[in-house]
């Protein structure tokens, strides 16, 4: 394996994009992806997408976004693993260079979820759970990360508090984050008295409904040095894990085992520890999975994502910063584009391009958790600034 | 929801039939064709206890478009005991009454309707003991 680089990158900005259909979704990221690394062209495209299909009735992304980016007859390749699917199209993307077989390859992500309404986008989001014996029986997403949230609760002691803290904190950052969808932020007590979706979860626990995309180039690290004069921003670890469709097959419902193996492959392969990351972008798609998460990665001991959270650990200038961008929760949670958003965070962090009043100080190497589903799959990476 | 893919879970929903490791004892549920703990393909066939204890709980008040007329409604993971856990609704009992650690007994329930006059949909639902 050889050395990669991530060279460019692109996101629009995120939200309720009537305008846009999902072909020109993918192709504004690309272009900005494209532009971004001073170049016209890769040799391959992977397209994360979690349900174009169900969403849009159109699938097949694998022609269509090489198509309307302008770059056939690169092949294309859509990768799917639910709400990870952006993540593991970078890993994807990600192997193919560090193989050898290509020396410039394209990652992108989309998904473009308002042309359903409500009901259609719930029925999408479902079939990432177990259909016969999960959705079946009448639970939803947020009802299965409530369930956790209990769990997670009467285990250790969170509280309603600590999960609100959560939004608050997503929404501070998000609301400096120039291409966020809901540049606003908002109160514990916002948060606790919205509307409640699935006990002790309420509106302001869950990540929205969102179009959007984002793309990021990968280079080989020979010919990365030669095509820009950006900072280089080096792929240092990859982890990729599943585990049971089913949440209630899982070990324990109050830890993310596919994530704490994954991480452990990324760190591994880093030859680092989690406290020599700096900051971390990770998969708020609800309040409670920020704090499971971040507890899976060993930024909190388990148990103490919670306290780790209210006492400003994470928080934009805390020890370990976590969701600098406002996270799923505030930018918004484009299902596919997701996990390649996080890339591009983690590279304009460390290229110091951030929004003046988010960029942080210290931002040499970063970590990104997407995660699939109940947390059935996940996919972690490290990225460290030459 | 077509006929054959209904008809393949009613050993499940009706009959709570799942498949014994022969060789490590894992119960599986529903059925597997390889057991997830040690790679064995033989399995005996057996059925998950009735009774269980509630290991954690939502209460849907968001619900799915063939659910809405019922919510709000308790969902719950119920340990039904030999390492066996299964997701289902929780009948006979208001949303406030759930609580983790409660004794449930699973019972033959209409789960789902297809829209007014439709097809109804069976299966498990827990109720309090
Ligand atoms: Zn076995």
């Amino acid at each position: 394996m050889r050395d990669v680089a991530v060279i460019g990158v692109g996101m629009n900005k995120w939200g309720e994009l009537w305008e846009t259909s999902l072909r020109d979704l993918i192709a504004q990221s690309a272009l900005m992806a494209l532009d971004d690394a001073g170049i016209e062209e890769v040799e391959a495209m992977y397209i994360g997408c979690m349900s174009s299909g169900l969403f849009t009735d159109q699938e097949h992304l694998g022609s269509m976004g090489p198509d309307y980016s302008g770059i056939c007859p690169v092949p294309g390749t859509r990768v799917e693993s639910a709400c990870a699917s952006g993540g593991a199209a970078f890993r994807s993307a990600y192997m193919h260079v560090a193989s050898g077989m290509a020396d410039i390859v394209m990652a992108a992500g989309v998904e473009k979820m308002t042309d359903v309404d409500g009901g259609g986008a719930t029925f999408a989001l479902a079939t990432a759970a177990d259909q016969e014996y999960e959705v079946y029986n009448g639970v939803t997403f947020p009802g299965l990360y409530a369930m956790m949230a209990n769990h997670h609760m009467k285990k250790y002691g969170t509280t309603r508090d600590q999960l609100a803290q959560v939004s608050v904190k997503n929404h501070y950052n998000g609301a400096k984050n120039s291409l966020a969808q809901f540049r606003m932020e908002v109160s514990l007590d916002q948060v606790k008295n919205a509307v409640m979706v699935s006990d002790p979860l309420t509106l302001l626990d869950c990540s929205p409904i969102t179009d959007g995309s984002a793309a990021v180039i990968l280079c080989s690290m020979d010919k990365a040095k030669s095509l820009t004069k950006k900072r280089l921003v080096k792929v240092i670890g990859s982890g990729h894990a599943s585990d049971t469709i089913q949440l209630a097959q899982r070990e324990d419902l109050s830890s993310l085992k596919s994530t704490a193996i994954a991480a452990k492959q990324a760190l591994d392969m880093a030859g680092r520890k989690i406290n020599d990351i700096n900051f971390a972008e990770v998969h708020d798609c609800f309040s409670i999975a920020e704090i499971m998460v971040i507890e899976a990665l060993g930024i909190a001991a388990q148990g103490k994502g919670g306290p780790a959270t209210a006492d400003g650990t994470t928080a934009m200038t805390g020890k370990f910063p976590v969701n600098v961008s406002g996270g799923l929760k505030s930018k918004g949670h484009p299902v596919g584009a997701t996990g390649v958003a996080q890339i591009v965070e983690l590279t304009k962090q460390i290229r110091g391009e951030a929004d003046k009043d988010r960029q942080l100080k210290k931002a040499d190497i970063g970590l990104a958790q997407n995660m699939g589903g109940s947390g059935a799959s996940s996919v972690v990476h490290i990225l460290e600034g030459m | 929801m077509s006929a054959p893919k209904y008809w393949r879970e009613i050993p499940q929903r009706y009959r709570f039939e799942a498949a014994k490791c022969k060789k490590c004892g894992k119960v599986s549920f529903p059925p597997r064709i390889v057991c997830p703990e040690c790679r064995s393909r033989e399995f005996e066939n057996t059925r998950i206890n009735d009774k269980g204890t509630v290991e954690t709980y939502t209460v849907i008040r968001v619900a799915p478009t063939q659910f809405t007329d019922e919510a709000p409604y308790p969902v719950a993971i119920v340990d039904v005991g030999d390492g066996v856990r299964v997701l289902c609704q929780v009948a006979d009992c208001g949303p406030e009454e759930i609580k983790i650690g409660m004794s449930v007994r699973l019972e033959f329930r209409k789960v789902q309707q297809e829209g007014h006059g439709g097809i109804i949909n069976y299966g498990y639902k827990c109720v309090p003991e």
